[in-house]
């Protein structure tokens, strides 16, 4: 350091790149490399878990019951589900999601009106899930109808969104 | 020497010299408590209303808040099934549970207030000037943070009001374009609201947030230090003189600093006695209260949800907010009004204008939207119809106005842009006003009575 000195006759100007600037970078990039890591390491930790145990994969299948039990235009609520069964008029179901898509309140069944009325924004769903007031955006989330047997389950892991409803969403029984 | 006196000399080194030499120890001893403050201050600073005591204030809520936040933690239990209980429990059975549970919600109520109130004062007394602009920005990030800590606070007591506040105050994250969907998960830990979101929320709460607090506040307030202390509060007329007499910090600062502080403290106790901390039926999932609202200091935003398309109330027009907030202390001003209350005597004039514009053009916008618009369109709502066409409509009003009384008063940027900063923020109070006092069952509006 001292000897380099009166070599330097003005040591602010070094040169732009030097043996010393070169490994004062690496450092910055390592430290980046670390920072990078760390931030890599600490999302991986929080995120919202994705694997579940098989014996919660099974819960999550709710056995709604034989088909004949839902009278064709009515509304099953499943609570532990948390969602509504609704058979429309021409025999096909439907698995509703509760939430309202405004803002995920939990919209009740008015049988009497025959809609869903939220509760929070007032916005109203017909017995498919479509919209009929605003300020819900979008048609009530699906959940996937698996038929077995005439005995009818909804698999509550796989929600789907939708934007409106189209006839291709509904699952009709077997014709017997 | 005996040991006792061994340890008070450990503590207080000198305590043994002469009397003389010891008021300089104590010197010492006072500046080293006090080390992010000056020796003396511009005696002018200390006016009561330059500051309305409300930066201290908020540090002593802060402090309040950590306090009782302590106490309640060990007694709460972050578990949805348990967490209700253990606040009933804490009520009812453990000596001054209540009371302490009362203090932590109103201190925490109270610093909204106060911190909002610190923001204006800050605003209106220009002191987002060089050397203090980046103040400011540690100050906005103190409010979010503020702002974070009652809203994961809000859900913990897991009953009703709290449950559904939170489940349509994270649903809002949804709509924002891109990342929404994700961003909600990943605060709640999963597509709706579970034993992951309120162990989410205890960690928020209890330790992330109050690390960046401890953190953030001393930066805060070495920085006014650094700045040579606070604005020098002047009259319209009176120019950018000298500093005026400096006093001693101890004692003319502390004893008023203490003074507010126990006045404070006292209001804060008597209200706590009085008014319980609300604490509504357990959670329930499956039964949404009507109406449901957001904790109150979002219902301006939950106003807006209900004229706008949620594209534009949710994502583009808070945006468009804080970065301009950001933005106050780096625009370039023509002119030095640092210390004078709205600029000059033609800004007040322009603010008096400006609150009572904002005022009626508010008021009657909801009017019309609730029973002229809102009747009009039907349907899903839409992008174009009920977001894009009333933002253009609002945005070109903002826009005119700014540019009329800029004319109108031949004013300076200071005072225009002042303007423009009241007429929007006495808009979001009026729709937060609204929001909390004027809706309803199912959101109608209606008188509060």
């Amino acid at each position: 350091m001292a000897n380099q000195k009166p070599q330097n006759n003005t040591p602010e100007k070094e040169p732009a790149s030097s043996r010393r600037s070169l490994l004062t970078k690496l450092w910055v990039l390592l430290g980046i490399v670390a920072l990078a890591e760390l931030i890599g390491i600490v999302f991986a930790f929080l995120k919202p878990s994705q694997k579940k145990s098989s014996a919660a994969d099974r819960a999550a299948i709710i056995v709604a019951g034989p088909v004949d039990t839902f009278q064709p235009g009515t509304v099953t609520a499943f609570v532990r589900g948390k969602f509504y069964l609704a058979r429309l008029k021409d025999g096909g179901f439907l698995a509703l999601s509760r939430s309202c898509t405004h803002l995920g309140c939990t919209v009740p069944w008015v049988a009497k009106e025959n809609k869903f009325i939220c509760p929070c924004h007032s916005s109203e769903f017909d017995i498919r899930g479509e919209v009929i007031s605003p300020p819900a955006p979008r048609a009530l989330d699906l959940y996937q109808i698996v038929i077995e047997n005439n005995v009818l389950k909804v698999d509550t892991n796989k929600r789907k969104k939708r934007s409106e409803f189209t006839a291709g969403q509904i699952t009709y029984p077997k014709k017997t | 020497m005996n040991i006792i006196e061994r340890i008070r000399l450990s503590i207080f080194p000198g305590a043994h010299k002469p009397a003389k030499e010891q008021k300089g120890q104590r010197k010492y001893f006072r500046s080293l408590l006090l080390h992010f403050r000056p020796r003396v201050v511009p005696e002018r600073t200390l006016r009561f209303s330059l500051t309305w005591g409300l930066g201290g204030m908020a540090a002593v809520l802060v402090f309040l808040l950590f306090g009782t936040g302590l106490m309640l933690k060990f007694m709460y239990e972050p578990f949805p099934d348990r967490a209700y209980d253990s606040i009933l429990h804490l009520q009812q059975n453990i000596p001054f549970g209540q009371l302490i549970r009362n203090i932590h919600h109103w201190s925490a109520n109270g610093l909204l207030v106060i911190a909002f109130l610190h923001f204006l004062r800050v605003f209106f007394t220009g002191a987002f000037d060089a050397p203090r602009q980046f103040n400011w920005i540690i100050g906005l990030v103190l409010f979010a943070a503020v702002i974070l800590s009652n809203f994961t606070g809000y859900l913990l007591p897991w009953d009703q009001l709290a449950f559904w506040a939170i489940t349509i105050s994270s649903s809002m994250l949804e709509y924002i374009p891109g990342v929404g969907t994700w961003l909600q998960e990943s605060v709640l830990g999963g597509p709706e609201l579970g034993p992951t979101t309120i162990s989410n929320f205890y960690a928020i709460h209890t330790a992330v947030l109050p690390a960046l607090l401890l953190l953030i506040m001393p930066f805060h307030f070495w920085r006014i230090r650094k700045a040579n202390g606070l604005v020098i509060p002047r009259l319209p007329d009176e120019d950018t003189g000298p500093l005026g007499e400096k006093v001693n910090t101890i004692p003319n600062l502390i004893v008023r600093e203490v003074a507010v502080a126990l006045v404070l403290l006292a209001v804060i106790l008597i209200i706590s006695m009085l008014f319980n901390a609300p604490l509504t039926a357990k959670a329930n999932p499956g039964l949404s209260p009507n109406p449901t609202k957001a904790p109150w200091y979002f219902m301006g935003i939950q106003e807006m949800l209900m004229h706008f398309h949620p594209v534009f109330s949710l994502f583009i027009i808070p945006l468009m907010l804080v970065f301009g907030l950001f933005c106050v202390p780096y625009i370039n001003y023509q002119s030095e009004t640092a210390g004078v209350w709205f600029c000059s005597n033609r800004g007040r004039r322009m603010a008096l204008i400006a609150v009572l514009t904002s005022i009626a053009a508010t008021v009657t916008g909801i009017l019309a939207d609730e029973f002229i618009i809102g009747s009009v369109l039907t349907g899903p709502p839409n992008i174009i119809s009920s977001g894009l066409v009333p933002f253009v409509i609002v945005l070109a009003g903002c826009i005119s106005f700014y540019i009329f009384m800029k004319k109108k008063f031949d004013a300076a940027n200071n005072e225009a842009i002042q303007t423009l900063f009241i007429l929007l923020a006495t808009a979001f109070l009026v729709l937060t006003i609204i929001g909390i006092w004027f809706r309803g069952t199912g959101m109608r509006l209606m008188w509060p009575w």
